[in-house]
């Protein structure tokens, strides 16, 4: 990889400051992306700012009506969080999905949404439980934050601190996992919380996606019975040598009924 | 260059690291405890599985830095002398391995999931692999292993 320059902020302030001083400064949250695309070349950084010993970045928190992560929270502290197994099972779940045990120790929540991937799978929690994501400088409703495929609406040297998650009444996420990583082929997150239905679909397209069709119809009648085939056009959906835009499009009708149905249960 | 310094297998040492050095690459030629291996070193195969403050990470997707303060787990301070530990025992008894290339790596994992989950059943035990590949055994002697190694870690 090339060389670059390691700075260990101890607060946010810190942070800020290493960003400014930085030419072209990347944040290093748990790496599991990121120290696999430095070791490729893909990346030329001329400073890492690891964010691992920042004071105050970690730890989930449950207020009356909403959970809310700090962005250096593993997926493992996720998926075991006592709180969000009780108040948002399909949160725990969807985290101990990610990748595998190694990963999550490791993988935050800040980064995978910071990254954007198009398979990963928080951006379908985000999303789908419209989520607040709270950076250095303001709050990002998650209908704004994810703009494209690896692209956010965070701006240069800015930081995730945290995500708020309003607890809903249901919720329901189910992925057809890549066999070998484990990524989304297609995943999607449906959640209810009195006559809103929120229905994202991660994995599918260039970026998570809601479905805007499926949510009137669940609004009607909250059952997997209302979910048609065909909701969504193959048209702009991924293609490439692990599905056809064909295969997901059927898929995305599939694990919303079982989403769906799961959210139920 | 990042000072650091490490508990390795309750032994600690301090080092100057290239800000690149990998934490598998710290292990295997700082250190020279090469029973970590690094496999796929794309992060997917889990053959560089050591724990780091009680948690099994990839060596080769940690930088040495950041596991400066840390206590560090390799396969070499599982056994006691020349008595194996239970796991490494159980892996030989049920011939978990072929080539056994994957193995430092698998038996951390699988001493750590026991640890975590002392009576973990079969699909736990697959769950907790699913970071390790084995291109060799079809995986069937290695959940046997880790049945029998967690049977004798409950003592």
């Amino acid at each position: 990889m090339y060389d670059f320059q390691v700075k260990t902020p101890a607060s946010v302030d810190d942070v800020k400051a290493a960003v400014g001083d930085a030419e072209d400064g990347q944040f290093l949250a748990g790496g599991q992306t990121l120290i696999p695309v430095l070791k490729q070349r893909l990346a030329m950084p001329s400073d890492l700012i690891s964010l691992g010993r920042v004071d105050g970045l970690s730890g989930i928190q449950a207020a009356g009506d909403s959970i809310t992560i700090k962005a250096m929270t593993t997926h493992a502290d996720v998926a075991a969080n006592g709180d969000i197994k009780s108040a948002i099972p399909a949160l725990a779940k969807l985290a101990g999905g990610i990748g595998d045990p190694h990963v999550r120790n490791r993988g935050t929540i800040g980064g995978s949404v910071a990254n954007n991937d198009p398979a990963a799978d928080y951006p379908a929690a985000v999303l789908g439980l419209g989520a607040t994501v709270v950076t250095t400088e303001r709050e990002i409703d998650a209908d704004n934050f994810f703009t494209g495929m690896f692209e956010t609406s965070l701006k240069e040297g800015e930081l995730i601190t945290e995500i708020r998650f309003p607890i809903p009444e249901v919720a329901g996420y189910i992925k057809f996992p890549n066999p070998a990583t484990r990524y989304a082929l297609v995943g999607v997150m449906v959640a209810k919380t009195g006559n809103t239905v929120r229905v994202a679909v991660t994995g599918a397209g260039p970026s998570v996606f809601r479905v805007a069709e499926m949510e009137q119809a669940l609004t009607g009648n909250f059952s997997p019975d209302s979910i048609k085939d065909g909701l969504v056009a193959a048209d702009d959906l991924n293609n490439d040598i692990h599905a056809s835009r064909e295969y997901r499009a059927h898929l995305i009708g599939v694990l919303a009924r079982r989403a769906v149905a799961e959210a139920s249960s | 260059m990042p000072a650091i310094t490490v508990r390795v297998n309750g032994l600690e040492v301090s080092k100057e690291v290239d800000a690149r050095t990998l934490l598998s690459t710290f292990i295997r030629e700082e250190l020279k405890l090469t029973g970590t291996h690094v496999g796929c070193d794309t992060s997917q195969c889990g053959a560089c599985v050591v724990t780091m403050n009680g948690k099994t990470v990839k060596s080769c997707a940690t930088f040495a830095w950041e596991a400066d303060g840390a206590d560090i787990g390799t396969i070499e301070g599982l056994a006691q002398g020349d008595e194996l530990h239970p796991m490494q025992a159980a892996f030989r008894e049920h011939h978990g391995l072929q080539c056994g290339f994957c193995t430092p790596g698998m038996v951390m994992t699988a001493v750590q999931m026991v640890k975590e989950n002392p009576s973990i059943d079969e699909e736990g035990i697959k769950a907790g692999l699913e970071g390790n590949i084995c291109r060799c055994t079809g995986y069937q002697n290695i959940i046997e292993a880790v049945k029998t190694g967690a049977k004798a870690m409950r003592g």
